[in-house]
């Protein structure tokens, strides 16, 4: 179950949905107390040894359909690593990172100064860089998609400049965050911001834009001040979009920190990637790719979890 | 007489691509309070634009529109509207629904404690207490009608606007809802103008049938009395002459005088 949901996270915001619009057909399912009660009842086979025998197999085989696919696509991968370390000098092989992993994570919060920290320090500092700015973003960009929105002038006015700067690298903000902050540390900060801002804006005025004009309607014949729209039926129907722009910019935000902190140094898994690569362990750089993916993964299952929770059905 | 509202004169057009489409024209009607009226006609013929005017959703290009004899400027929650779709809010219970449009109505005269129970009173009149505290989502499609129903009557609106409200509903469900209707309107006296496109829904609760010619530039090309006694049966009137009468001068000026071209 937990495998397969990561799988389809993993393949973006069409599949989420899917799952998400399934997940919901489940609760029905477990709300309708009467049908979840007896369904059980009905289906399960008197007991009995014979009768038992094949109800596990076909348990059985629904756990290899789920789990054997995944377990064969990491031995595949796993395999091919070791052929390929086996044929070179440098390139260490699962073994030995395994080795590396094992020291590694029985002290992941040791710290020897500025230069030298476990790694659960550099996970948790990365992390960190990435909440604030990301929640900065979150303040600035939400009200900013509401306003964009809502007014066509402001939208007008506003969507020029954001296309010409959306597709710049974050990273080229970066030297400007120096200037501005004068240190290392709220510079990265602010290219995670720069970052995270424009799914949000962007998505978020989507979402207003596209409240049904239905709901709109009830507003006015009922006409509801403007604090109750925004309350009732704006900032409702426009969530599943914002968590959306949510969704992509903390995935965004996670690439890019990696990248700023190699170029502001500090502790941090960017940093200590770079570090690591300058002591030439490169089976710490292949345990950082692994952690930094876990922890992206971590990161946009929680934010599904979340997006599930506020998404109603059109009825 | 007193009409509460009254259509006089009134042309609505838009801008279209390929110029202006006249969609209604020179429609004069007035209704008289506690009086139900359908507006009925092929589709494409304008009445639920006519109904969108009564209720100021949107306003018209030219003419007057009175209600109360004051213009109408805008929507407003004395002109109650039932929406095709039902519009209820999917993140509100059926209870918050209906208790939105109650609040704003009445709260700046009543206690909390009166507002709930006039929400939970329109909610009775309709036989959906028991389904108060679910989510639109997880209830049938006629029971959603129902709670758009008591979202307008809970409103206690002069007069109440329904556009096609059984439009989306199966003939059983849809049966059961205008019984139900039936009975509301004669509990509450309620003002109604009603869209519809089913013949027999016309005369079993209207007043007065009011059929509407075909667009572009469409106006009112009929009025009907329906001078059948209240409280109506739908079963005695299956074999009543009078509402055979009606039914057939509707059918005639719907397939007859407007027939449509083929589509």
């Amino acid at each position: 179950m937990t495998t397969a949901t990561l799988a389809q996270a993993l393949e973006g915001p069409a599949a989420a949905a899917e799952m998400e619009s399934g997940a919901r057909n489940a609760a029905h399912v477990a709300r309708d107390g009467a049908a979840a009660t007896e369904a059980p009842v009905a289906t399960s086979p008197a007991p009995g040894p014979v009768a038992n025998r094949p109800s596990i197999g076909e348990y059985f085989g629904s756990f290899m359909r789920v789990v054997l696919p995944p377990l064969i696509g990491l031995g595949l991968v796993v395999g091919l690593w070791a052929l390929v370390a086996m044929k070179s000098s440098d390139f260490p092989g699962p073994a030995k990172t395994l080795e590396a992993a094992i020291v590694l994570f029985s002290d992941p919060f040791y710290s020897n100064g500025p230069n030298d920290q476990g790694i659960g320090w550099n996970i948790l500092s990365s992390l960190k860089r990435v909440a604030v700015g990301f929640g900065v973003a979150a303040l600035v960009g939400i009200p900013l998609g509401f306003i964009i929105g809502r007014f066509a002038f402001m939208n007008s006015m506003l969507a020029p400049i954001i296309s010409l700067l959306r597709p710049v690298s974050p990273l080229a903000w970066l030297p400007i965050g120096l200037m501005v902050f004068k240190a290392a540390d709220p510079a990265s900060t602010w290219t995670i911001f720069i970052c995270s801002i424009w799914p949000m804006i962007l998505n978020t005025a989507q979402g207003v834009q596209r409240v049904p004009q239905d709901y709109l309607n009830v507003a006015r014949v009922l006409n509801l001040s403007e604090f109750r729209i925004i309350t009732k039926i704006l900032f409702p129907s426009v969530l599943p979009y914002m968590l959306t722009g949510i969704r992509l910019s903390i995935g965004t935000a996670w690439l890019v920190i990696v990248a700023a902190e190699m170029l502001t140094g500090g502790v941090g898994i960017g940093f200590w990637v770079w570090d690591e690569w300058n002591n030439l362990k490169v089976e710490h750089i292949l345990i950082a790719i692994f952690v930094i993916g876990i922890v992206g993964l971590l990161l946009e299952y929680l934010l599904l979890l979340i997006a599930r929770r506020f998404s109603y059905g059109v009825n | 007489m007193n009409a509460i509202v009254k259509v006089e004169n009134v042309g609505m057009s838009f801008e279209t691509k390929k110029g202006r489409f006249i969609a209604l024209q020179d429609v004069n009607l007035q209704i008289r309070s506690g009086e139900v009226v359908s507006l009925i006609g092929h589709s494409g013929c304008g009445k639920s634009t006519l109904l969108n005017l009564i209720a100021g959703l949107t306003l018209p290009t030219s003419g007057v529109m009175l209600c109360n004899g004051r213009e109408i400027a805008g929507p407003g929650p004395e002109r109650a509207v039932v929406f095709q779709n039902h519009s209820l809010l999917p993140w509100l219970t059926c209870f918050e629904n209906v208790h939105l449009a109650v609040e704003r109505v009445f709260g700046a005269k009543e206690g909390r404690d009166a507002l709930k129970a006039r929400t939970a009173k329109a909610l009775e009149m309709v036989h959906m207490e028991h389904a108060a505290h679910k989510l639109p989502q997880e209830i049938s499609g006629g029971m959603k009608q129902r709670i758009g129903i008591a979202r307008a009557f809970a409103m206690e609106p002069k007069i109440l606007l329904m556009d096609e409200p059984f439009g989306a509903l199966d003939a059983l469900t849809r049966a059961a809802l205008q019984d139900e209707l039936i009975g509301v309107m004669e509990k509450t006296g309620a003002t109604v103008v009603m869209v519809t496109h089913d013949v027999d829904e016309a005369v079993l609760l209207s007043d007065r049938v009011v059929m509407m010619t075909n667009g572009p530039a469409a106006t009112i090309g009929e009025i009907l009395a329906v001078d059948l006694p209240k409280p109506r049966d739908r079963l005695k009137l299956a074999h009543d002459a009078r509402f055979a009468e009606c039914r057939a001068a509707i059918l005639e000026f719907l397939y007859q005088k407007q027939m449509k071209k083929a589509a």
